[in-house]
């Protein structure tokens, strides 16, 4: 006998106002309503947060750790992408 | 003597907490079994405040500890529905339905006792119990409106837990000078929007109350089931046995 496991919710929470919601782990629901609630009372015990979203594991499409080199190497040597890679002009305050 | 009165309301929060963290472990899978064990903790902590203003109010220098532990039986007064043995997850859920919707009003009603400490216990309380209400709804609505298995044992559960509902709302064990000065609520207000919110759920649910006229009482007079032995037996066993025992 196969028992149905319920689907898989990846959880986001937001700490406080003025934060992004980021992601904080995944919990079993049978749907999204029970889903935020499973959520509330697995990650914000502790005030953790103040707003939380639930996303369907199944619709979040993910990069493949094979196209890792493909994907993310090519910005390695694009150093003038960083702030940094500037110098600050003359007279320019609060930088 | 508001003893009396905050003492019933303590055991009410007190055995109902006991009863949902037997579910500790249990529960029919691992997010269910930690949401009931957070209702039975918010649960837990109303009953230490209660507790300890009970045994404030009574001067006879007992603690929560001894008011939770140390008594027996005949001495507990809360209602014979938070003792029901659980059953299977749809009689825990009509139980919880049926008792945090009647906590809910009871607490929303008293945020404006004349009692300041009781209307600050209350207020805290009432948010709580709004969370517990909406989990046995949700739950309610998917079991009742679920498959055909559901349906059916959720309808034999409302058949086992509704008759002792009535005893909710009787006042009879309240000592009316409490309900004159504005300490405490006549529960049989509460009739009216408990069974609003709780029929709103079940008839959304495709279930309805049962045609049931049988209302057992007598918890509030010390007078519990054949279950509430046991209950206490388990509760009290280790505080009994090592006195004073801590972490």
């Amino acid at each position: 006998m196969t028992e149905q496991q319920w689907p898989l919710w990846e959880v986001f929470v937001r700490p406080r106002r003025g934060l992004s919601h980021s992601h904080v782990g995944s919990l079993h629901a049978p749907d999204a309503e029970l889903a935020l609630r499973n959520a509330r009372d697995l990650y914000t015990r502790r005030q953790e947060g103040v707003s939380i979203w639930v996303v369907p594991a199944a619709t979040i499409t993910a990069s493949s750790p094979d196209e890792k080199d493909s994907f993310f190497d090519p910005a390695g040597d694009k150093v003038y992408r960083q702030a940094s890679f500037y110098p600050v002009p003359e007279g320019v305050e609060h930088l | 003597m508001s003893f009396g009165y905050v003492l019933a309301l303590a055991d009410d929060a007190l055995i109902a907490a006991q009863r949902l963290a037997e579910w500790t472990s249990r529960a029919p899978e691992l997010e269910e079994d930690v949401a009931l064990a957070n209702i039975a903790l918010d649960t837990l902590g109303q009953a230490r405040l209660l507790l300890t203003y009970a045994g404030e109010l009574e001067g006879a220098g007992r603690d929560e500890d001894d008011l939770a532990y140390l008594r027996d039986e005949r001495e507990f007064r809360n209602c014979q529905l938070v003792e029901l043995p659980n059953g299977d997850f749809a009689v825990t859920i009509v139980k919880l339905l049926c008792f945090a919707t009647y906590q809910h009003e009871l607490y929303s009603a008293l945020r404006d006792s004349t009692d300041e400490r009781l209307a600050a216990i209350a207020t805290k309380a009432a948010t709580e119990t709004a969370y517990h209400v909406d989990h046995a709804r949700l739950w309610t609505l998917r079991l009742g409106d679920g498959t055909d298995e559901a349906h059916r044992r959720m309808t034999d559960a409302l058949g086992r837990i509704w008759p002792y509902t009535n005893d909710l709302f009787n006042g009879d064990w309240i000592d009316p000078a409490l309900l004159a000065d504005g300490t405490a609520v006549d529960p049989a207000t509460l009739r009216e929007p408990w069974m609003s919110t709780v029929d709103k759920v079940l008839t959304e649910a495709t279930l309805s109350a049962p045609d049931d006229d049988w209302a057992p009482t007598g918890g509030r007079h010390g007078e519990h089931t054949e279950a509430m032995g046991y209950l206490l037996a388990e509760m009290q066993y280790l505080h009994r046995a090592h006195p004073g025992a801590s972490w």
